[in-house]
């Protein structure tokens, strides 16, 4: 291993030798320069949030009133009080809780009921003209709209809630599914029934790969979403959840746990949408980079 | 496996009397008429023609894909009424599923056939490693090269045994070194699987050097204008393609190709030109007079 080392660096020597750290040795050189890019645009992410940060503190702590008035908006500081605090408190983690499993139940169904429906309308067409004028019309009523009607339809609070979540991400989720059914390559469906493929082994070893990037497209839009849906939902008719939390601060004037709310919604977004991510990663491996 | 139980040779293709008409607005087109072809069994037989003179249209209906408007296709005296493994095919944007790595696609066929998953590794294995492709067998198609890619095409659509082997001008795509040595990997392996091939092409080089027999179409509505038999011997190296016979028969086709593709083109040409030369401007501009 060290011969080994040391040719390639011998090797490599003449054309990097000016560039790389002599402090380094050959591999953490090379994992340097191979990594270079996204070492920087880690550092420069890393600095713009702690500019971020400053500007807040700033911005609150000399209670700047310029159009925009920070006289009462807590500094990061308050917030960061407030966050101790709350994690240590099992009602604050309730309402996380219950906001994730409103979002789980929501958007599970959305994905359960959007994606074979879509995979179906993409495929037969009649299914694809009798539901498609319906969802047409319903798709561009945004769902918070839909919080009243929901109201009346489920007998529970908690169900209307997990209804309003999961028409947020249904469309999205059906809407993408039909467009990657739509693209599926014809020529490819070819190859596969001259090669003895029926219908269903079409459907299963064709079209539905070829749609799952369109699906998860449609699975990542609907998780935002989702949550947009969610804390609208919670902020007007809930008793618990990260949205009510949020609008309960507002009104007991906990200035700092207002902020408190909105980190946390937007730490749970970009959690579930990474999530989605990695799934994505595991079931397409064909499309690592 | 049955082509080598059985006695009489197989993969006999037989097309009278074809064609091949499809609906548009402006009423009844005529892709392909009044088609006689036959290959009999492991027989190399190209087809050439000029661009859209239909001979892609031919090759589909031959698969299953598209029915024809009048008359029959029959392997081994059975009609063909839709796609089946019996019949391979090879296209030239390759079409290898994305989502599978080189060796699922070449065992989708034998997975479409219920063979258990141990077998049909086992089969992908030999057959890869016979396109000098077993290093490869878990990469996914999109990391290989085009020459790669079409042998595992070419791999994919043998793994099942089929009877005919259709190409639809499957080395379209690559290079011309990449070509020469495809053309060779597809003649040895024909020479030895003895299975029927019926190869579309509009490179006449190619045609001739890998045919025993080469038919020629006609511009649209294709038909068929000649048959030209490659008496060429085998094995043929690549030297061939320098013979005096080899030359000949390449100056016979290019002439009747060449004038097939000036009617094709020839109608455009000579509208365009016509229109030309009947406007008059007399200085108003070309919106005035239209």
């Amino acid at each position: 291993m060290p011969a080994a080392a040391a040719v390639t660096e011998s090797m490599s020597a003449p054309v990097t030798a000016p560039t790389a750290p002599p402090s380094f040795g050959a591999p953490a050189g090379r994992w340097y320069r191979l990594n270079q890019n996204r070492l920087r645009a880690t550092a420069i992410g890393v600095i713009s949030l702690a500019a971020f940060l400053l500007v807040w503190h700033l911005l609150t702590t000399y209670r700047v009133v310029f159009f925009v008035r920070f006289t009462n908006v807590p500094s990061p500081l308050a917030v960061y009080a407030s966050f101790t605090k709350a994690i240590h408190d099992p009602k604050f983690l309730l309402h996380i809780l219950l906001s994730c499993r409103r979002i789980f139940i929501g958007f599970s169904l959305a994905a359960i009921v959007g994606v074979p429906l879509g995979l179906i309308m993409g495929r037969f067409k009649l299914v694809h003209e009798a539901v498609f004028p319906v969802a047409e019309v319903l798709r561009p009523i945004p769902a918070i709209a839909w919080v009243p009607m929901a109201i009346m339809l489920w007998p529970t609070n908690e169900q209307s809630i997990v209804f309003i979540t999961f028409l947020g991400s249904f469309f999205p989720i059906l809407v993408n599914t039909l467009h990657g059914m739509s693209l599926v390559d014809p020529v490819l469906v070819r190859a596969a029934q001259c090669l003895g493929a029926r219908e269903r082994s079409i459907f299963r070893e064709v079209y539905f790969p070829a749609s799952l990037p369109h699906i998860f497209t449609g699975l990542t839009i609907g998780m935002g979403v989702a949550w947009v849906s969610l804390i609208a939902a919670e902020m007007i008719s809930g008793q618990y959840g990260i949205g009510y939390f949020t609008w309960e601060a507002y009104s007991l004037v906990q200035y700092a746990d207002i902020a408190l709310g909105m980190i946390a919604i937007g730490v749970l977004g970009l959690g579930s949408s990474l999530l989605i991510r990695g799934a994505g990663q595991l079931v397409m491996p064909w499309r690592a980079k | 496996m049955s082509a080598m139980a059985t006695a009489t040779p197989q993969g006999h293709i037989e097309v009278e009397n074809f064609s091949l008409s499809y609906e548009t607005i402006d009423g009844l087109v005529d892709a392909v008429t009044n088609t006689h072809i036959h290959v009999k069994p492991g027989e190399f037989v190209s087809i050439v023609g000029p661009s859209g003179c239909g001979k892609s249209t031919f090759l589909n209906a031959v698969a299953g894909f598209l029915k024809p408007t009048t008359g029959t296709i029959t392997v081994d005296g059975e009609r063909v009424s839709g796609p089946s493994a019996e019949r391979g095919m090879v296209f030239q944007q390759y079409s290898l599923f994305p989502w599978k790595t080189v060796r699922e696609n070449v065992e989708f066929g034998l997975k479409m056939r219920g063979m258990p998953r141990s077998q049909r590794e086992r089969a992908a294995r030999t057959l890869l490693g016979l396109a000098g492709l077993e290093a490869f067998e878990k990469h996914y198609p999109e990391k290989l090269s085009g020459g790669m890619k079409q042998r595992v095409g070419i791999v994919r659509a043998l793994a099942t045994g089929p009877k005919v082997l259709l190409l639809d001008e499957p080395f379209g795509a690559l290079d011309a070194q990449t070509r020469v040595i495809m053309q060779q990997i597809l003649t040895n392996m024909w020479q030895r699987l003895k299975i029927s091939v019926l190869f579309v092409t509009h490179d006449i080089d190619e045609a001739i050097f890998l045919s025993d027999r080469v038919y020629c179409m006609t511009a649209r509505p294709g038909s068929i204008k000649a048959e030209i038999p490659i008496p060429l011997e085998r094995p043929r190296q690549q030297s061939v393609m320098m013979s005096s016979e080899f030359l000949a028969l390449r100056r016979g086709l290019m002439s009747l190709i060449r004038e097939e593709s000036l009617k094709a083109m020839g109608g455009e040409i000579n509208d365009l030109g016509m229109q030309g030369l009947n406007i008059e401007l007399h200085g108003h501009s070309l919106v005035e007079v239209l």
